[in-house]
């Protein structure tokens, strides 16, 4: 089966740091893989890559079997692709419902909508539907992003993306945040978009979070890939010794 | 959006109108502006009851508003560039070069007649439109702070008007123009200020209603993300300066109408009016929050103060004294209720979690 999406051998350099060195990723329709790695693993650096905020020194990105040049996010989200960052990229004073829409607001019905008048009820309606989809608990529409608590903001990244990837999902740190009962929150609806078709990128530093929603587990050290694993047979102490290089294995379980 | 259930909408949807009619007031009450208001109300009461029917009459409001209209067309383009979180140093240099140029233009052409004065407004508007795109473009793409830029552009502006004209001011200004801000009515309301509702009206509109407002606020309430969701953050920017640049030569016209002369030397404190105006009005000097009807409001607090003071027989200079004082004020309160307003909204949100484990 071809991947969806694909990374293969791409490095990038900030001046003399080499973030990515020749790393290479796969992810499949349907399918969580987790990314994990120590910090200045290449992890950020990879997700912007595949997109379509950072361009690549070496090496190439395939879709579909495709190879892409993702040069903006517009690109990768009008191939489906999604990113809630670890900094969420709210607008704090902007609510929840124009956040979820921005940059795709739904234009007004008829001459208005050219002007660039919004359908503010249509758009409200469709992001209410999608928090509840995803059981986040946003406490008013109508109040700006800022004044919610981190848990009800990861809700609101994690509801904008989901409303418009229809192939791939990327989550940087979505759990980072959050207390007992948003991260139970968020690992159902990962793997309820999962059930829906869509590859989601995990990417967390909570092994016990991985290993539970993940299919594969991908481990960047030094800006490479060093091991892929099945996500059911692996072990903490696995995942932790191919991070750090303790245990030097190569596509150990997959 | 297609992948979302729509079960349950109609309970959903009533619960969100109960939340929006309930965050109406709510946010109302909230908005600077609404406070604000208060205080031009008290104002406008505190004059009344000294200087009754002198103060409180038709005439003296219609003479407030023809003194307010210049302004509140900059205000408007102003409080667009402010929620982008920059500033706008140059209007009133911007202001001066556009009517220096539009006065030249209808020099040339004979200096009478509606055509001649079509032109000048042509003129006028393109001039300031040119130096709004400069701003803009040294700011979102140059990437130079917006204070130096218009800093800059204000010297440059205000310079070179000074060398077309030789530092003389141009007198010869078209009988239509002087006449529609000396005569004309329309609905009872003085032709600038008539200009003035227009713009203020649309740019409402455009600011709180379109996509291109939306925008603007995004960019000031975080860049980053508003270009992260795809838009194009350094073209809206020179759209946005654009305007204010556009405003200002519709402003200058206005000023030549008003004065019948140009105002080479009298625009100099022109841009830290309306700034101020904009910032008592609760625009967030920091972005991302603003409306243009607080800057309204904010326009006509040193305006009423100022005709109050004359009718009452005070120095006319404690206005300066006046809005100095609302302006630090207003800032310190606004930032103090809004720190609050966080701090409840983050320990509630956090008690909640708590309560549910």
């Amino acid at each position: 089966m071809t991947a969806l999406l694909e990374a293969r051998a791409v490095s990038r350099s900030f001046g003399h740091v080499r973030a990515l060195d020749r790393a290479d990723f796969d992810i499949s329709p349907g399918e969580v893989v987790g990314l994990i790695g120590d910090n200045g693993a290449g992890k950020s650096t990879l997700i912007k890559a595949l997109s379509g905020s950072l361009e690549l020194d070496e090496g190439e990105i395939y879709f579909d079997g495709k190879p892409v040049r993702l040069s903006s996010p517009r690109q990768a989200n009008d191939l489906g692709i999604e990113v809630v960052y670890q900094d969420l990229a709210l607008a704090p004073h902007l609510n929840p419902v124009q956040n979820v829409f921005l940059g795709r607001e739904i234009p007004a019905k008829g001459v208005l909508g050219h002007l660039g008048f919004m359908d503010e009820k249509e758009m409200r309606r469709q992001a209410a539907a999608s928090f509840r989809a995803l059981g986040a608990t946003v406490r008013s529409l109508s109040s700006p992003v800022g004044s919610m608590s981190g848990g009800q903001r990861q809700g609101i990244a994690i509801a904008r993306a989901i409303a418009w990837a229809d192939k791939v999902v990327i989550l940087d740190e979505p759990t980072a945040a959050l207390g007992v009962v948003q991260t139970k929150n968020v690992l159902e609806s990962v793997k309820r978009v999962r059930d829906k078709g869509i590859a989601v990128v995990f990417i967390s530093h909570s092994m016990p979070h991985v290993l539970e929603v993940c299919d594969r587990i991908q481990v960047l050290r030094l800006g490479r890939r060093v091991a892929t694993y099945r996500g059911r047979s692996t072990t903490v102490e696995t995942l932790v010794g191919a991070m750090t290089g303790a245990l030097d294995a190569k596509d150990g379980g997959a | 959006m297609s992948t979302v259930a729509n079960q349950q909408d109609a309970v959903a949807d009533r619960a969100d109108e109960l939340d929006s009619a309930q965050s109406l007031l709510k946010r109302v009450v909230g908005l600077q502006a609404f406070w604000i208001l208060g205080v031009l109300i008290v104002i406008c009461l505190f004059f009344t009851v000294i200087a009754g029917d002198r103060f409180l009459s038709t005439g003296n409001f219609s003479l407030i508003s023809q003194n307010v209209a210049v302004w509140a067309v900059l205000g408007v383009g102003m409080t667009f560039v402010i929620i982008t979180s920059g500033i706008d140093l140059s209007v009133g240099s911007v202001l001066v070069f556009s009517s220096v140029v539009a006065a030249k233009v209808m020099e040339a052409m004979g200096g009478s007649g509606i055509g001649v004065a079509a032109v000048g407004i042509v003129a006028a508007i393109l001039s300031g439109m040119a130096w709004g795109v400069v701003n803009g473009a040294l700011v979102a793409i140059a990437k130079v702070p917006a204070l130096i830029v218009t800093l800059g552009t204000l010297s440059v502006a205000l310079g070179l008007a000074q060398v077309l004209t030789g530092g003389i001011d141009i007198r010869s200004v078209p009988s239509e123009l002087t006449d529609f801000s000396a005569y004309t009515k329309i609905l009872g309301i003085p032709g600038l200020p008539f200009v003035a509702l227009i713009v203020i009206v649309l740019g409402g509109i455009l600011l709180h209603k379109t996509r291109f407002g939306r925008y603007t606020y995004a960019i000031g309430s975080n860049e980053e993300a508003a270009r992260r969701t795809g838009i194009k953050v350094s073209r809206h920017l020179v759209l946005v300066y654009g305007l204010a640049g556009t405003l200002a030569g519709l402003g200058a016209l206005l000023s030549l109408a008003q004065y019948g002369t140009t105002t080479i030397a009298g625009q100099s404190l022109t841009n830290l009016n309306v700034i101020a105006a904009v910032v008592i009005g609760g625009t967030s000097i920091f972005g991302g929050y603003g409306t243009i009807f607080g800057t309204v409001v904010g326009l006509f607090i040193p305006a009423v103060l100022q005709s109050g003071f004359v009718i009452i027989g005070v120095q006319p200079f404690w206005q300066g004294v006046a809005v100095g004082s609302v302006l630090i004020a207003a800032v310190y309160v606004d930032q103090t209720r809004r720190a609050a307003a966080m701090r409840s909204a983050r320990s509630r949100g956090l008690f909640k979690r708590k309560g549910s484990k």
